[in-house]
């Protein structure tokens, strides 16, 4: 399938990855499932390669079979990996050790975890060059200098003494890539580097690997559930799901003109948007918050505003005090000054000091919906707490309630009786909705409950959000850091850096110039589904 | 640097407070203990005026509250006190300071925790890593059914076992451990093989399981994966990625063994009439020689404390997050 779009088949060796016929079984509930189903690579010198998909498409599998390599719980039933002539399925241990991390690299999602915390960073990056000798250690630990330099990291001098936690999160996925690069390998398998980065970040990270790749002319498989990612760096685009391959073709015309429905389902997610309604109800309003973990002040001076039956986006990067101000609202961690106010009512600070009427009030959803439930309670148990606590239901009544609040979020009575782990990733941010709505809230705080799931899944929670909203006029204070979700949920906007508010007023006015400094930088690092996008963003930066 | 002296100093002032918070429970709980050493040296015939004339001389007469600070204000002036046996109805006084009757044995304690230690430890740590690197090998399976087998079964059964072989049917060591101030080193360590060897035997297990297992439970760690995909061989990986990241554990169990072979061998003590500082507490407690039991409890303590404390110590500075702040 993807010979027939590529400009000229020929046979030279410079086909350096030609994986045929790949299944792979992983085991889980005690019995074997198959994972990847008979799925085709083949990839040139110097060629980037885009893996696509969602969440248990299987890409990261397949991406390191290219390596020869499947994870403890999975194994190889049939085909073949030919690297360089080499039939990875078949060569021994010791044969792909010798390949690994030298002409085979590979770079992890998790850098913080990925890199091992007791070592420092230069020794970690030049550990499997100087093992097979390449060059002595000491050129080693020169050229990694010159690495960390032309991935533009601070300090390229130093920066290698220091151990994996003293180093940021965009720094390390940088130093990772470094790594990668030390031994000059023919491949690197890209899994997700960017996906845990900031936008800001994700830029200047996306940037520096593909100038690297580019500099060395090194082939890559770059798996992403992003597709505007992936579009800055791949040459061509292989789209997977359910561990079949749904279709291949090279970025452009895959962008503009993809042939498989799913395909276009996944292009089409971003396009949701919400139109703004301005608010002039009121409904709870912070004012002049300060706020602090101990000596540290997270919150400067944060004031907001939410009209009533409306969605207030909060937008900023990890550390910028979203949700600490999340907190402050609700009792959690009382402020050091300012006030809350509910209904033209100054809420008391702390959570102990609140009646049972204004906890009902405000309601909270959390990113990671798993951890948010107690793993040992069904569905019923835990959307039934609420309305025994708050609203003293019992028996029938609250039996009616839970029927009722299942049919809200689209759910039916079999999931009764389910516990948190015999559901989706979507059907347990569903349950979260729905433990939140029991306590008939004004408003609901969601702190990035779409951050953790996949685009189409994501687009279910949030159009059933915005449902929920017009049906019973909720008030959303939305936390995210995701510019697409803001597009599609919010009436308002606030954009915080470093505990302190930029800027606030309506999705047009925020999201059209003049920008204040911040807002732009935040605004132009979202990745735009068109491949120069990364060009034409360093292009202007430069200007 | 500062960060990690603070900690120390921290946990130094804590085990500090621990142990006077533990003087406090040894002194009333000796205190609680049935019958007194009066009765017990003046028999039964005693008349009460004795008994009382006795007390007074040994100064139990005096409330608790002050027996317990006298104590505590001497034991910090580096006197245990005088031992009460040695006194007799007679009324002639052969008593002994009670650091003349611990000290010498507090050594053989400490020389027989020490030789065990140094062949335990490497041997422990040994099996352990190797077990990690070839887990559920016939070797992985051989190394923990046999240490189980060892750390099952009673240590006076082991001790005996031990005898029978090594110093019946094969006389290789003595079956008597019995040492003194004037024995030589060469002795002395002849001497204390089968003790020595016995308490190898229990404390392995321990020791080697929570390696393996402090190990393994790093395996599954990403950085464990990447150093696969950089191509580390299984050696390497344990050594090199695991190991440097399981200190803490390891050296949890290790100082918990440790302060066991001080403060828990005298069954192996009398199976080997060792003149260690276990068996001088039991007698202690026996005749209601207070004083000796309470310096002995008082050390028990301390060795608990004081290894508690390296192992946390070794914590910290095997932890880069600590001794490395941003």
């Amino acid at each position: 399938m993807t010979d027939t779009t590529q400009s000229s088949p020929d046979f030279s060796n410079d086909i350096l990855l030609k994986m045929r016929d790949i299944r792979i079984d992983g085991y889980s509930d005690e019995q074997w499932h198959p994972i990847i189903k008979g799925v085709d690579v083949t990839l040139r010198r110097g060629e980037i390669m885009g893996l696509i998909g969602e969440s248990g498409a299987g890409k990261s599998t397949l991406g390191k079979a290219a390596m020869g390599y499947t994870q403890p719980g999975c194994k190889l039933t049939s085909g073949s990996i030919l690297f360089d002539g080499v039939d990875l399925a078949k060569a021994s241990d010791r044969d792909k050790r010798m390949l690994w991390g030298t002409r085979i690299a590979y770079v992890a999602q998790s850098a913080a975890a990925s890199f091992n915390p007791a070592h420092r960073l230069i020794d970690q990056t030049v550990e499997a060059a100087t093992r097979r000798g390449i060059r002595p250690d000491a050129d080693s630990r020169t050229d990694a200098v010159e690495l960390y330099r032309a991935l533009q990291l601070p300090d390229p001098e130093i920066i290698g003494n220091r151990y994996p936690h003293q180093v940021s999160g965009g720094q390390l996925q940088r130093v990772m890539t470094a790594m990668a690069m030390s031994p000059r390998p023919d491949l690197i398998i890209f899994d997700e580097p960017t996906t845990a980065l900031d936008v800001t970040t994700q830029v200047e990270v996306l940037a520096s690997m593909r100038n690297i790749v580019e500099e060395f002319n090194t082939a890559a498989i770059y798996i992403t559930h992003d597709l505007a990612v992936v579009a800055q760096m791949a040459d061509f685009i292989q789209v997977l799901r359910y561990g079949e391959e749904v279709e291949a073709a090279p970025t452009r015309q895959m962008l503009t003109k993809p042939e498989m429905p799913y395909t276009k389902s996944l292009w089409s997610v971003r396009a949701l948007e919400k139109p703004e309604v301005k608010g002039e109800d009121i409904v709870l309003s912070i004012d002049n918050i300060d706020a602090a973990y101990g000596p540290q002040q997270v919150l400067f001076d944060v004031s907001i505003k939410l009209p009533r039956g409306r969605t207030v986006a909060v937008v900023g990067e990890s550390g910028s005090g979203k949700s600490t101000t999340a907190r402050v609202i609700t009792g959690l961690l009382p402020p050091l000054g300012g006030t809350v106010t509910f209904n033209g009512e100054v809420l008391p600070a702390a959570l102990k000091d609140r009646s049972k009427e204004q906890l009902q009030q405000i309601q909270m959803i959390y990113q990671m919906a798993d951890t948010a439930m107690n793993p040992r309670q069904t569905v019923e148990e835990i959307i039934g707490r609420p309305l025994e606590f708050y609203m003293g239901l019992k028996g029938k009544q609250r039996e009616e309630r839970i029927l009722e609040l299942l049919d809200m979020i689209e759910l039916d009575e079999s999931f009764m009786d389910r516990l948190p782990s015999e559901l989706s990733g979507g059907q347990k941010q569903r349950i979260c909705i729905a433990r939140a709505l029991a306590a008939r809230p004004d408003i609901i705080i969601c702190d990035e409950v779409t951050s953790a799931l996949d685009q189409i899944v994501q687009e279910g929670i949030l159009q059933l959000l915005l449902r929920l909203q017009k049906k019973y006029d909720i008030t959303y204070l939305f936390i995210t850091h995701d510019i697409a979700t803001v597009k599609a949920i919010s009436d308002e906007i606030v954009v915080m850096l470093e505990g302190k508010v930029v800027e606030q007023g309506l999705k047009s006015e925020i999201l059209s110039p003049p920008y204040p400094d911040y807002t732009k930088l935040l605004l132009s690092s979202v990745p735009d589904m068109d491949p120069d996008w990364l060009t034409n963003f360093l292009e202007q930066r430069s200007d | 640097m500062n960060a990690v002296l603070s900690t120390i100093l921290k946990r130094l002032g804590m085990g500090v407070a621990t142990l006077f918070i533990v003087s406090a429970i040894i002194f009333s709980s000796i205190s609680m203990l049935p019958g007194d050493f009066g009765e017990t040296v003046l028999g039964q015939a005693a008349t009460k005026e004795t008994v009382t004339a006795f007390r007074k001389e040994l100064g139990l007469d005096k409330p608790a509250p002050v027996r317990y600070f006298e104590w505590v204000g001497s034991v910090l002036q580096g006197d245990l006190g005088t031992s009460f046996s040695g006194r007799n109805a007679s009324g002639q006084d052969r008593s002994r300071q009670v650091s003349d009757l611990v000290m010498p044995r507090l050594w053989n304690t400490l020389f027989l925790a020490g030789v065990t230690a140094v062949i335990a430890v490497p041997l422990a740590l040994f099996l352990g890593l190797t077990a990690a690197l070839y887990r559920n090998t016939a070797y992985d399976r051989i190394v923990n059914a046999t240490t189980l087998t060892t750390i099952s079964t009673p240590e006076f059964f082991v001790a005996y076992i031990l005898i029978l072989f090594l110093a019946s049917l094969w006389p290789v060591f003595p079956s008597l451990a019995n040492i003194d101030a004037s024995t030589a080193l060469g002795e002395r360590l002849y001497r204390v093989a089968l003790p020595s060897l016995t308490l190898t035997l229990v404390i392995v297990a321990h020791m080697m399981r929570m390696t393996r297992a402090a190990i393994i439970n790093l395996l599954a760690s990403p950085y464990i994966e990447m150093a696969r995909l950089k191509g580390a061989s299984r050696s390497q990986i344990i050594l090199k990625h695991a190991l440097p990241n399981a200190w803490a554990p390891i050296a949890t169990v290790i100082a918990f063994n440790l302060a066991y072979l001080v403060v828990g061998v005298v069954v192996v003590e009398v199976v080997f009439v060792y003149p260690g500082i276990g068996q001088l507490m039991v007698d202690a407690v026996t005749s209601r020689d207070i004083p000796v039991v309470q310096a002995c409890a008082l050390i028990f303590a301390a060795t608990y404390i004081l290894l508690n404390l390296t192992a946390d110590i070794i914590g910290i500075v095997t932890n880069p997050r600590l001794l490395h702040p941003r």
